[in-house]
């Protein structure tokens, strides 16, 4: 191996992982380590052996004493506890609130009862994705929003951009950025059994997609029923000041099965959960047809359209998508983001975005783009890797069954 | 600097604590090995630790890309030192040159692969390829628990033993590796 240093290669790593838009925040990778922001929680992480490493614009773990194998693998037998206070939390507020990110967004927002979420993409002009979100209902004059931490400066900008418009025209919309609040991902099948220890809200009452205001350790948290493992779990917005209590107070509660868990594993889950990376698998030039996000366009807006690129989208959704994500396993090294997908002749039909080894299946899984035509699960492929091609085959996503906690 | 200090300690934490359960390939089988590990290291001749926690093996040769050759007449042994499969984590696919090919020192011969990240690996010798470690196919976490002796990699018939010099001895590459490590 060569180059300055192996623990480069962990940059490089994370640079892979976050691969988020770089024109945005690319500069900020090659930070000194000075210059990149903590969450309050880095004392915490360093002082639980986490290696912190940059990742978009930040300072965070990418794993602690734990691999990411052992990570990934207790996450689904145990549970895990994220730090993703570098995610950008923001509320929408006023009457016209909804009506307004109906403009921005997919999702039929109006049709949203309060206290329920769903995730959404917000799209350019050209139906492209400008990131993918879960938004959340509060009520009607109140819309809760978590965005990707590399995108926060675009996406901020690009609303605000439309609110002036809006407002201009007598819309009535304001924002707060919830930059005094942290966020805790608590995910795995003892995450509802920890965290009910410490609120008297009733947690079988509150079911996947589903948001709640509530004391939880005696501080005044949102939790939303949702997560980025394919796994059960919360995502909770608590005030900074009571972060590192609370994450303490769920380690303790769960007696040390539920681990602190980095982006390394994060990474791993959410693949094998099926799950987009924003800036992977999703970019400014891919429709949330093409992605694999036909259902999360709510019928209403499939009918009416009204968002922007609308009328790319609902093209593509009567004609069909040129290319579409799919899944794969395969043999050999394990694919990587752009490997080259070829059909069995050796043809080029499409290029991997996202790719790994699956700690918990113990087998390669990818995802990527293909030709439509080639999507059916079953297609043999090729995948290319470093110029040798290996079997590939179309899997149906997600490739660990997800478990999410519904009613019915 | 936090997290230079952060990542040398936790190196030496990592032989010991994850090392036993890093068998995934066959399992049971593997289980075995790595449970021996400290007994593996033990029994190596003339290793010591350096600062990190890893190990450096005194009669073998190192490249600064971190992989180690043993030199036995006209073979050469080589594989990725513990350096550097402990900053790569869990080894999941070693990609392994053909028996018969040659390999030139300082140009790429494989890969190793781990959960996130992918890394070519560089001849620290010229020669023919004369055997690779198949067993790296079933169970490429050998690399992981047993880096200088089970986890080799390949076997080259060596051309040229003046080049030999080119490489570092234990003592310069353990010197090499603190300060490598101490640049972040």
């Amino acid at each position: 191996m060569r180059g300055g240093g192996l623990w480069q290669l962990g940059q490089s790593i994370t640079r892979r992982l976050a691969q988020v838009d770089k024109k945005v925040a690319g500069r900020r990778y090659f930070a000194s380590e000075a210059e990149l922001k903590k969450t309050v929680l880095y004392d915490f992480h360093v002082a639980n052996g986490g290696k912190m490493v940059p990742f978009a614009g930040w300072s965070m773990p990418i794993q602690y004493k734990d691999s990411i194998m052992e990570s990934t693998v207790n996450c689904r037998q145990n549970g895990s506890l994220f730090d993703v206070s570098h995610m950008c939390g923001f509320s929408l507020k006023g009457k016209d609130c909804i009506p307004f990110l109906e403009k921005l967004v997919i999702a039929d927002v109006a049709a949203l009862a309060p206290g329920t979420g769903t995730l959404t993409v917000f799209t350019n002009e050209k139906g492209g994705a400008i990131d993918d979100s879960v938004i959340t209902k509060v009520q009607n004059d109140h819309m809760y929003i978590v965005v990707n931490a590399g995108c926060r400066d675009k996406d901020l900008a690009h609303i605000e951009e439309h609110m002036k418009a809006f407002k201009a025209k007598g819309g009535d919309v304001s924002w707060h950025i919830h930059d005094e609040r942290s966020l805790l991902a608590l995910q795995g099948p003892l995450a509802a059994s920890a965290l009910q220890h410490l609120t008297k809200d009733d947690l079988n009452k509150l079911y996947f997609g589903e948001f709640r205001m509530t004391d939880i350790n005696g501080a005044h948290c949102f939790i939303t029923r949702t997560g980025y493992t394919g796994e059960d779990g919360f995502e909770i917005s608590v005030p900074s000041e009571n972060a590192v209590d609370l994450a303490k107070a769920i380690l303790e509660k769960s007696e040390g099965k539920i681990r602190l868990t980095g982006l390394g594993a994060r990474d791993s889950l959410r693949l094998e959960a099926g799950l987009c990376l924003y800036g992977n698998d999703m970019e400014q030039h891919i429709t949330p047809v093409e992605a694999g996000l036909t259902w999360a366009i709510g019928k209403r807006r499939k009918a009416e359209g009204g968002f922007l690129g609308a009328e790319v989208i609902l093209k593509q959704l009567a004609e069909g998508p040129k290319i579409r994500l799919v899944g794969f396993t395969s043999t050999g090294p394990p694919p990587r983001s752009h490997s080259e997908i070829q059909d069995e002749k050796g043809t080029n039909i499409g290029e991997i975005t996202s790719g790994g080894f699956s700690p918990c299946l113990k087998k390669n899984i990818a995802m990527g783009y293909v030709k439509s035509g080639f999507h059916k699960a079953g297609t043999k492929a090729k995948i290319v890797v470093r110029g040798k091609a290996y079997d590939g085959v179309v899997t149906k996503k997600p490739f660990v069954p997800t478990k999410y906690y519904k009613s019915s | 600097m936090a997290s230079r200090l952060l990542w040398a300690s936790s190196a030496a934490s990592y032989l010991r604590i994850s090392v036993s359960h890093r068998g995934f390939a066959s399992e049971e089988k593997i289980d075995i090995e790595e449970g021996c590990k400290d007994l593996l290291i033990e029994a190596l001749p003339n290793h010591k630790h350096v600062e990190s926690g890893n190990l450096v093996v005194e009669d073998f040769k190192y490249a600064e890309s971190h992989e180690w050759v043993k030199v036995d007449g006209k073979t050469a042994t080589v594989g990725i030192t513990d350096h550097a499969q402990d900053h790569l984590g869990d080894v999941v696919y070693v990609e392994l040159p053909e028996v018969g090919a040659a390999v030139i020192q300082g140009s790429g011969f494989g890969a190793v692969e781990s959960v996130k990240a992918t890394s070519d690996i560089y001849s620290p010798v010229s020669g023919d390829v004369v055997e690779v470690n198949e067993e790296l196919n079933n169970s490429p976490g050998l690399v992981n628990s047993s880096p200088y002796e089970k986890g080799w990699i390949m076997k080259v018939e060596i051309k040229d033993d003046s080049e030999l010099k080119n490489l570092k001895n234990s003592d310069e590459y353990a010197k090499f590796c603190e300060e490598e490590d101490a640049k972040h």
